[in-house]
């Protein structure tokens, strides 16, 4: 049994479908890379995992679970076992890097302070950054933001994690400090669906990669068989470009 | 000019100062309490006008109602309203709270749009980074919205009740002992009208300007919250 499968999913901004019916899954401890054109629907189907863009058919299953995203109650227990790093970080500008770490849980988890504490600085020590607890966002580089945001979403325990773009913001010289990250979760175990520009990143560390165009999954299976023979024309296209860049 | 020299002593006397100091007392008194409720009262508007979904759709009809009527009626027909609204429900109510009921309801209307401005002035992706950790609408406003949304709100806000100080006078049509209406009165007893209206323009000056430097001070203060920012 598929630790996520999401089936069918489809979903609109008003008139404009941009998910047609999407399928996927992903083992426990497995590592899902969506690739594709911009506006292909990759970060959608993040969004839509965590109910930021309403489902409009289709459904999904964590650890053979049914998500219902009908009501905020069952929103919430969506949210409740994914986190999501975003492109921009997104860290709350008015908290310190602690702040922004135990926020959701003790607020919402309500787990004790000094427990959470102590693991907010064993996973911003984890990203490398174990000494700008108490620093602002805006005294941090992106790379370092981004970091943090890593730390933030880690430390929910979700069971899958959902990375949007997360080096696409950032300068290059600063991309890999947060890739390296990544792989240290990828070694321990973590599930994630990564979606990605960095193709020999995705290479590394994915072990299925869906290639997805114009609101739809065109073809999924290894990162070799996908990104060097893809069956579709529009994969090829579309790797052949990146290649030639 | 003669005839302000020779008043001055009579006019500066101890019980007349002491009649226009407790005329700015009443003024700024009925300004602050009036703005700081409607200040808060204009929180719990542009809250409510929040509220998702069809059913609270009345509520947020009335929200939005209330706001773009407020601001389309002079503040003085404002007040005459509430004269003649309270004095039929409660004939005794003294003209003090009157003047603040008309005073804070006008605020509700002119601080809801700048706090819903302020509130509206976070980017939408702070809200979602916080509703995916779900955190409440409230905890949102109160937790990550409203602490960055601070500096946008201050300084209008505060520009509004240093502004409204001076509106306040219109309220000495309804009799309310302030220093417009201690001004005419004094007028009326034969002081000079340069010499009177003259010193009522100082107090409103006096009573405006600390508060003035207070917004500018708050505004700065928020504006950096802690030591030097750096560019990104």
């Amino acid at each position: 049994m598929p630790h996520l499968a999401v089936s069918g999913v489809r979903a609109s901004y008003g008139a404009l479908e941009v998910l047609k019916g999407i399928d996927l899954t992903v083992e426990k401890g497995g590592i899902l890379s969506l690739v594709g054109p911009s506006g292909s629907g990759k970060s959608t189907v993040l969004r839509a995992l965590m109910g930021l863009t309403p489902i409009t058919g289709g459904h999904v299953e964590i650890a053979g679970e049914r998500m219902d995203y009908s009501s905020a109650r069952a929103v919430r227990e969506a949210r409740d076992r994914m986190a999501i790093v975003f492109q921009q970080y997104n860290l709350f500008q008015n908290m310190t890097v602690g702040q922004n770490v135990t926020l959701a849980p003790t607020k919402i988890k309500r787990r004790p302070k000094d427990e959470v504490e102590a693991q907010a600085r064993r996973l911003l020590t984890l990203v490398g950054l174990g000494d700008r607890y108490n620093s602002y966002p805006d005294q941090l580089s992106g790379g370092q933001q981004q970091r943090v945001a890593l730390a933030r979403a880690l430390a929910l325990d979700p069971q899958i994690l959902l990375l949007d773009e997360v080096t696409s913001a950032l300068d290059p010289e600063l991309v890999n400090e947060v890739l390296d990250a990544i792989r240290k979760l990828a070694d321990e175990g973590m599930t994630m669906i990564i979606v990605s520009h960095e193709m020999a990143f995705v290479r590394e560390v994915a072990d299925q990669v869906a290639f997805m165009d114009d609101g739809e999954v065109i073809e999924a299976g290894p990162p070799a068989l996908i990104l060097d023979t893809p069956d579709s024309q529009r994969a090829r296209d579309f790797f052949g470009k990146i290649l030639r860049h | 000019m003669e005839r302000i020299i020779e008043q001055l002593p009579r006019f500066f006397s101890g019980p007349n100062m002491l009649l226009l100091l407790e005329a700015a007392g009443l003024t700024l008194g009925m300004t602050i309490v009036g703005c700081l409720i409607g200040f808060a009262l204009a929180f719990v508007l542009v809250f409510l006008r929040q509220t998702p979904g069809l059913i609270w759709f009345p509520l947020r009809l009335i929200c939005i109602l209330y706001v773009e009527v407020f601001r389309r009626i002079p503040f003085i027909v404002v007040v005459y309203l509430v004269l003649f609204f309270i004095q039929t429900v409660t004939p005794n109510a003294s003209l003090f709270t009157i003047a603040v009921i008309a005073i804070c309801l006008y605020a509700v209307a002119y601080t809801a749009d700048i706090i819903r401005g302020g509130l509206e002035s976070v980017p939408q992706t702070q809200v979602e980074a916080a509703q995916v950790m779900n955190l409440s609408r409230l905890q949102i406003n109160l937790m990550v919205v409203l602490p960055q949304a601070w500096p946008v709100i201050i300084p209008p806000a505060i520009a509004f009740a240093v502004s409204f100080i001076k509106d306040t006078a219109l309220v000495s049509q309804v009799g309310v002992f302030e220093l417009a209406f201690r001004g005419k009165e004094l007028n009326n007893q034969g002081f000079s009208g340069i010499l009177v209206f003259g010193t009522i323009a100082l107090c409103y000056f006096i009573l405006s300007f600390p508060l003035s430097l207070l917004g500018q001070h708050l505004e700065k203060r928020l504006a950096t919250p802690r030591g030097q920012r750096r560019s990104r």
